[in-house]
């Protein structure tokens, strides 16, 4: 809520890549990456005389979305054409299940919890759940420069595509990105999706009003081009404050379409000058309706695996983690994964949790990188936290190793060895060192001796300096006692 | 076969322009490779091999020119077969080449053919139908045997009419639409252009069947044809739909209409009268769910990435002079009839209401089959025409299929096969099955095929 009491209303639109093998519509790879142009056909080209064909495995994850989400799913829904012309649409329109409150989508009316700011989590719900194919990818050489033509590459063409849409029920920037952060992790515990914004397998535009609380809301803009999770948050909070600015001038809302600049921090109003489409939607007559039986339904969500939300109060309740830390260790699949990994090989699982919420996730975020882009597994995190927790390396020197493993994925013994940062326990070993600090400082020596326990968490911060940390804190302070010993 | 095929077209098509790519060489190495094989013995022959087919140019076929009749298309090569064609290849037929059509198979006369008309063998003055006048003037001709359509209002069956030949128009869903160059989606379906119901039923066997290409194939074995008129028509109960053989009917083709049903009580089938109420709204539904149709399907050819580019100025006018460049004038006039048909506004008018009324026409036809097993109409309310004689008019030539749209509409198996002649110029009847019953209509119209001779005569010109 702004400081003029005025309400942000956010609703959410988001494009999820599917994790099918196939594309929409025919048998092309739909994987990401591929040099351009090499994973099309006539489908997908939109060559005369191709027809589309469904893919049923988009069809199960759709429904699988929805029983995550516990939408209604509709016993029957249909493909519509959307007509529009555009070079990166192959056939001129878009074969999509949206057709503007004439015909049910496949799934609707569902509803997603996120963690709420106090009293008990938030109900946010989802208006519906549909499927559609992706575009070709544009891409403009020496954009400005001018080279009088742009590229298309249709690898991306008839991709599996879903869209969500959310009832406007997000109150604030900060709660639209958890709720993307808590839908993604439920698209990724169901393999849905690889929730990849950065690839582009998880798009999120986003409808946002003010309103006073209670009231009508005012004319909305549409954000687009939030790239990541901690943009849509940013670019959310440019455009609330740019809106009560606007308002508190005088000068109303315009009802626009705004795209963020990442570089700049800015939302903009497109250029293009917008004029109300007619995309004369009618049945796509090549597809038959979809229809999903009563059986097939009961069977998704008799299948469907342990969602996040439930995952995390389990952790909770099972493994005693605090109720915030359980809520991050959740927010991905490949954490959460990662997390049941590490604690079957090192059985501590708030150590384990400690680690990843703490030193990971820090690394993570000041890197900008997901868990599965680092190098690091369970086991290499597992062997670790043996090490300290055998004695043969401190915390201290382990939070130096961590960094170096993320990166390398080398395993902590090799490095302990290299950098020769194996704890010392030997008691000839330190009682040298020892003698050396008590023969340094005298001063604090004597006082101990006098009875000033203080005195001695100096030395012992002495002998860790000499030793650069690797010093075993219980021997040293048993032996160090004992040479203080009058 | 094949050689004696090239020849003549090599003779009489210059006069006919029944063809638009001859793959002469192609098919004399396959006709080859086929001798070679049938010289050596051994393994049974695939059932059409040897066998000269020539494709309508809407089908892709890999290695043949694809134009659909449009500029717009003008030497675009299909990078692969549609299904069709790769099961005729598959069954050993030699592909000859493509024959000519109306533009995007929009048209009744073979005159909408950017790439100039087709003439009637019967009498080159007149049109030979359409849209897949090429095909049916290739088997009339005697070029070859057999030639595929495709039918969305009447293209298979009206041609073959105009041209004294079968045209076979199978039940929605029993051949694969993968690879046909699409003009109305739920509408559109191929067909085999034959001398005989026999040949046309071995054609379907080998083209019928599921096509996981096709979401709207459907997984049903193709009926065996019976032998010599096996089973006849005896029991059968044949309607006559009174809607039909009224006002606008030419009295040569109706008195050619009425004696084929009296042939066929002669050959044991009982007469019914049935009502088609529906009837007259066929025409102005079919113009309105296959125009809007059409305008999406045709939405492609933008100039981007095949065929036709016009280029000059920024995108949008590219697409605006490709577009009006390479569509000739009724294919315009359809694309823009659809595109008003499922406008904001018109749409529940139009595309919507036109949707309702069709499966009115569709219940009708249940109910007629409820008193008859097959329904007995003309092919067409005339014989052929001349050339030029309704460019001008699209409403007379869309009159020319107000017997055959219906059938597509409710997606019904049709034939149509030859039966008179007036002023030397043939007469088609057409006989309606059934969904799925394409076993009965052939057998039936076999049955009437072997009790007349007119399926034996043959354009004097070419013979």
């Amino acid at each position: 809520m702004s400081e003029r009491g005025l309400e942000v209303v956010i609703g959410l639109e988001i494009h999820v890549q599917l994790q099918t093998r196939t594309k929409m519509f025919c048998a092309c790879p739909a994987g990401f990456g591929a040099p351009p142009n090499t994973q099309v056909c006539p489908v997908c080209l939109g060559l005369p005389g191709s027809l589309p064909v469904l893919n049923a495995r988009a069809v199960e994850l759709g429904l699988r979305t929805a029983a995550a989400l516990e939408c209604t799913v509709h016993p029957q829904s249909r493909f519509h054409r959307k007509n529009y012309y555009y070079p990166d649409l192959p056939k001129n329109y878009q074969i999509t299940q949206y057709r503007y409150k004439i015909h049910p989508p496949l799934a609707s009316d569902g509803i997603l919890e996120i963690p709420g700011a106090g009293e008990g989590p938030r109900r946010i719900r989802v208006r519906r759940v549909h499927l559609e194919e992706d575009t070709a990818r544009l891409v403009h050489p020496e954009r400005g420069g001018g080279a009088g033509y742009s590229l298309v590459d249709f690898n991306r063409s008839g991709v599996p595509l879903m869209e969500i849409v959310t009832e406007p029920d997000l109150r604030a920037p900060e709660e639209a990105r958890v709720f993307l952060t808590r839908l993604r992790a439920v698209l990724q515990a169901t393999e849905v999706s690889t929730g990849r914004m950065e690839e582009g397998s998880l798009r999120c535009d986003a409808n946002v009003s003010l309103r006073p609380p209670g009231g009508e809301a005012g004319l909305r803009t549409e954000v687009k081009n939030m790239n990541s999770l901690r943009s849509v948050e940013r670019a959310l909070a440019y455009e609330a404050a740019r809106q009560q600015a606007q308002l508190e001038r005088g000068e109303p809302v315009v009802q626009e379409t705004r795209h963020w600049d990442e570089r700049r921090e800015v939302t903009f109003a497109s250029r293009v000058k917008e004029e109300a489409q007619d995309y004369r939607y009618f049945p796509e007559p090549d597809l038959v309706p979809v229809v999903v039986s009563e059986a097939a339904w009961a069977e998704v969500r008799r299948t469907l695996p342990e969602l996040p939300e439930a995952r995390r109060r389990r952790y909770v309740e099972a493994y005693g983690l605090p109720p915030h830390d359980a809520g991050l260790v959740t927010s991905s699949h490949a954490m959460a994964a990662f997390f049941e990994e590490t604690v079957r090989r090192h059985p501590q699982p708030r150590t384990v949790s400690n680690w990843l919420v703490g030193q990971v996730a820090g690394y993570l975020n000041a890197q900008g990188q997901e868990l599965e882009d680092t190098a690091l597994t369970p086991a290499l995190l597992a062997d670790l936290l043996d090490l300290i927790a055998r004695g043969t390396i401190s915390a201290r020197t382990a939070k130096e190793l961590l960094p170096e493993m993320l990166r390398s994925g080398r395993p902590p013994a090799e490095l302990i060895r290299e950098g020769g940062l194996g704890q010392i326990s030997d008691p000839g070993a330190l009682g040298a060192v020892i003698d050396a600090v008590v023969a340094a400082h005298p001063g604090p020596a004597a006082d101990y001796r006098r009875g000033r326990d203080a005195a001695l968490t100096f030395l012992m911060g002495q002998i860790m300096k000499q030793t650069r940390g690797r010093a075993n804190p219980e021997v040293t302070a048993r032996l160090l006692r004992e040479r203080l010993r009058p | 076969m094949v050689g004696h095929a090239l020849e003549r077209i090599a003779r009489h098509d210059p006069t006919l322009h029944a063809f638009l790519h001859v793959a002469g060489e192609e098919a004399l190495d396959a006709a080859r490779r086929w001798d070679d094989r049938y010289a050596r013995g051994g393994d049974a022959l695939p059932p059409l091999a040897g066998l000269p087919v020539a494709l309508k140019d809407n089908l892709c076929a890999q290695g043949m020119p694809t134009t659909a009749g449009s500029r717009i298309l003008a030497g675009w090569m299909p990078p692969y077969d549609a299904t069709v064609v790769a099961r005729l290849r598959e069954a050993g037929a030699v592909l000859i080449g493509k024959t000519n059509l109306d533009e995007f198979a929009m048209g009744s006369s073979t005159e909408n053919s950017a790439f100039g008309p087709t003439r009637n063998p019967w009498d080159p003055s007149r049109v030979p139908g359409g849209s897949s006048g090429g095909s049916a003037a290739a088997v009339a001709a005697g070029f070859v045997p057999a030639a595929l359509g495709s039918d969305t209002g009447g293209s298979i069956r009206q041609p073959a009419g105009f041209c004294g030949v079968v045209g076979l128009k199978p039940t929605y869903g029993r051949v694969s639409r993968y690879g046909l160059i699409a003009f109305a989606s739920s509408l559109d379906q191929i067909g085999p252009l034959t001398r005989t119901v026999a040949d046309a039923a071995l054609l379907l066997r080998v083209l019928a069947g599921r096509d996981p290409r096709d979401a709207t194939s459907v997984e049903l074995p193709a009926p065996e044809l019976v032998g010599e008129g096996a089973g006849g028509v005896r029991g059968m109960k044949i309607g006559l739909p009174g809607e039909a053989l009224g006002e606008g009917l030419q009295p040569d083709v109706r008195a050619a209409v009425e004696e084929a049903a009296a042939v066929l009580r002669g050959q044991g089938a009982t007469l019914v009268n049935v009502a088609l109420p529906s009837l007259a709204y066929a025409l102005p539904v079919y113009y309105l769910i296959a125009t809007s149709e059409a305008s999406t399907n045709l939405a492609r050819y933008d100039g981007v990435r095949y065929g036709l580019r016009v280029g000059g100025g920024d995108l949008y006018q590219m697409y605006a002079q490709t577009r009006g460049q390479g569509f000739g004038a009724e294919v315009k006039r359809r694309i823009m009839l659809g595109t008003y048909a499922l406008s904001a506004g018109f749409y529940e008018g139009f595309f919507l209401k036109a949707q309702r009324v069709r499966t009115l026409i569709r219940r009708d036809f249940e109910a007629a089959f409820t008193a008859a097993d097959l329904l007995l109409l003309p092919t067409s309310p005339t014989v052929p025409f001349t050339l030029g004689e309704k460019t001008d008019d699209p409403l007379q030539m869309y009159l020319a299929d107000v017997y055959t749209i219906p059938v597509n509409l409710a997606g019904l198996p049709a034939v149509s096969v030859p039966c008179g002649f007036a002023g030397g110029l043939p007469i088609g009847m057409q006989l309606i099955g059934r969904a799925f019953a394409e076993g009965a209509l052939l057998q039936a119209a076999r049955t009437y095929e072997r009790a007349t001779e007119w399926w034996t005569r043959r354009p004097a010109a070419w013979s």
